[in-house]
């Protein structure tokens, strides 16, 4: 390891993608104990928001209310209270290209919904006014790094700050248009309560640091194309060691060169 | 907190290129605004551009970042020596000792705004030249600095709207603190698309004369561009007197609405107080206040509240986007290095435009400049989405 640990304990996990319904069941898809299959991700309607701003939000604001919201529960926390970091690859690049491409028109008036919405950090918005937060919310971007990124902020407020923090790396599908945008194919959300303390909720004590060792890679075949097609599924393996409730260290990917390594002790 | 020392700092904007052109512009009150002119767009509005990024050729290497905004980041990062203070950090800490925090709210999107033109017209596909993750995607500035200088420490771009290259200060001295890293490399880049131009027009929220913050009768930001850094380290031995610290750091979340501020002001007046809690100081320890101060009439009018509530009148303010125009994901950065200048040069910069203060506000806002001793300065961001984040400065003595 390269440099000193941080440490947190994991609270609550939200997970939310292909053939990870939610964290239950994709705690026992990811130990082994359950066979993956492809079903597509179903993404709940926030039932956090009022019915005007359900129907007007798109998937990524839909995809962070739903992981954060299990991820919460199970910490049971208040979210109120939170601090939180959101990051994601690209944000919500299907309402970007809605917007570039109306800019290309001779009619270039766009829509003010469709233009606020279009901030990076709209979803993390989004979830502080449903549940009040006036917490600090950090908002990031490392494109494939970008679980990586969220991870490191996250565990710094953690461990700096010493406040409890909610993680949510969030990826939607992007417009077919834009050929090298990640995710490839499905959407992928994870979400995590970390904790400076232990409590009796905590699962997983983690302990991260950089290092220059290459990231573990899933040996089943389709669980790893979901970590490489998608930026957030690249923290799949710090929840699969979770999921395994055994201690280990996983290295997980983060930028060319420098990766997360990260010991897990469960609690 | 324990100080952050800005070893070096650099800005470029409307106002000029560097510190030297950007103190001129704020000594004789000279705004960069004009009339939107800028590529095909139509509006009657005003912008803060930056001249001569067409001109600007990305280092041979990083060519496939070519970008207006990256562009301009190199641009900013080319100024007052401030490339040569980084590479002499890096090669002092090593190189993955030092990270990379860089605020935008649009990245290279002008990029993909124009592919979009260009799409066939029988396939209707993007031109094979263009680059989506290493131009228009929010990473893009972020990586494009590491690159330039060959970092491999902690990278990210922050993109909470208008506090993002505020909020890059929270994250590099946590990171620092953490013992992650020993240096930073902060700041914010920002630069002109349609995007923003046509989206606050939607929103009505682009004034149609060059913005006027805390005027009885402002209506709306001017739009503008920017690129800023600051490096960031430990204080290291006695300083100078004018050595400038990030003495204190608030971050906090409306909650409220995404395209408009509390109206009560509350979040902003939260992230003050912590900002200053952070900084161990009181609200009276403040000399000068470098107000958000958009000139949209909701913001001034939040922000003039909280900024009432928690100082009372009689603190020094005032906003200078009607200088450098309103330069969204730079704007915490551009001003960061105004509250550096002020406390280097004594000189609390008024704001440009405003006429007739908005009497529903009593503040000290500045319409002339003062020359006067500046010990610590508050500095606002606020932005889309209720993020806040208040930074204080401080003179080494």
């Amino acid at each position: 390891m390269m440099s000193k640990a941080l440490t947190a304990y994991i609270e609550g996990i939200g997970l939310i993608g292909r053939g990870l319904p939610d964290w239950t069941i994709a705690r026992e898809v990811l130990a082994g104990r359950m066979p993956y299959e492809l079903q597509p991700a179903v993404v709940p309607a926030p039932q956090l928001l009022p019915p005007a701003e359900r129907r007007r939000c798109g998937n990524i604001v839909k995809l962070t209310l739903a992981v954060s919201s299990e991820a919460v529960a199970m910490a049971q926390a208040d979210a109120s209270t939170l601090p939180s970091v959101f990051t994601s690859s690209h944000g919500d690049a299907e309402n970007c290209h809605a917007i570039c491409d109306q800019l290309a028109t001779d009619d270039k008036l766009i829509s003010p919904t469709r233009f606020h919405n279009s901030v990076h950090n709209a979803a993390s918005g989004y979830w502080s006014i449903a549940t009040r937060a006036m917490a600090p919310a950090s908002v990031l971007c490392g494109f494939d790094a970008s679980f990586g990124a969220g991870l490191l902020e996250a565990m710094t407020q953690v461990a700096v700050d010493g406040t409890r923090c909610l993680l949510m790396a969030i990826d939607t599908e992007g417009p077919e248009l834009i050929k090298d945008i990640r995710p490839k194919d499905g959407l992928l959300g994870i979400a995590l309560v970390l904790s400076p303390q232990p409590r009796p909720q905590s699962v997983a004590r983690i302990d991260i640091g950089l290092t220059h060792e290459a990231a573990d890679r899933f040996t089943d075949a389709v669980l790893e194309q979901l970590r490489l097609n998608i930026a957030s599924a690249r923290g799949l393996p710090l929840l699969r060691q979770v999921a395994l409730g055994q201690s280990g260290r996983v290295v997980l990917d983060y930028l060319d060169g420098t990766h997360i390594a990260a010991e897990v002790t469960p609690c | 907190m324990k100080p952050l020392h800005l070893s070096h700092f650099t800005a470029t904007s409307c106002l000029g290129r560097g510190l030297e052109a950007t103190l001129q512009a704020l000594r004789e009150r000279k705004s960069g605004l004009k009339p939107c002119d800028f590529d095909i767009v139509d509006l009657p509005t005003y912008i803060g551009e930056v001249s001569g990024l067409e001109e600007v050729q990305l280092a041979p290497a990083l060519k496939v970042y070519d970008c207006r905004n990256n562009r301009l980041a190199q641009l900013a990062l080319e100024q007052d020596g401030f490339a040569d203070a980084v590479r002499t950090a890096v090669a002092k800490y090593g190189t993955e000792r030092v990270g990379v925090f860089v605020g935008t709210s649009t990245s290279g999107i002008l990029q993909t705004e124009l592919a979009y033109r260009r799409r066939d017209s029988s396939s209707g596909e993007l031109p094979h030249d263009f680059d989506y993750d290493r131009t228009q995607n929010t990473f893009s500035v972020a990586d494009f600095t590491r690159h330039f200088f060959g970092i491999q420490g902690p990278a990210v771009a922050i993109s909470s709207a208008c506090s993002s290259s505020a909020k890059v200060f929270a994250s590099a001295r946590r990171m620092m603190e953490a013992g992650l890293i020993d240096a930073a490399v902060v700041g914010g880049v920002d630069s002109l698309c349609l995007t923003t131009l046509y989206g606050f027009n939607s929103l009505g929220l682009c004034s149609p004369q060059a913005c006027r913050p805390f005027d009885a009768r402002r209506d709306g930001i001017s739009i503008g561009e920017a690129g800023a850094f600051a490096l960031l380290e430990w204080p290291q031995g006695e300083l100078p007197k004018d050595a400038v610290l990030l003495a204190g750091i608030g971050e906090s979340s409306d909650a409220y609405h995404m395209s408009s501020p509390h109206p009560e002001g509350l979040g902003a007046r939260m992230a003050m107080e912590q900002a200053l809690g952070s900084a161990g100081l009181r609200p009276q320890d403040i000399d000068y206040i470098n107000l958000h101060g958009t000139a949209t009439p909701s913001n001034d009018a939040a922000e003039g509240k909280a900024v009432l509530d928690l100082f009372g009148s009689h603190t020094p303010c005032s906003s200078t986007k009607g200088l450098t125009g309103h330069t969204l994901g730079a704007a915490g950065a551009i001003e960061a290095v105004v509250s550096a200048l002020a406390l280097q040069h004594g000189l609390m910069p008024a704001g440009a435009n405003t006429q007739t203060l908005d009497p529903a506000i009593s503040l000290d806002y500045l319409l002339d400049n003062r020359k006067v001793p500046v010990r610590y300065v508050l500095s606002n961001s606020f932005g889309f989405g209720g993020t806040n984040c208040s930074l204080v400065f401080g003179r080494a003595a």
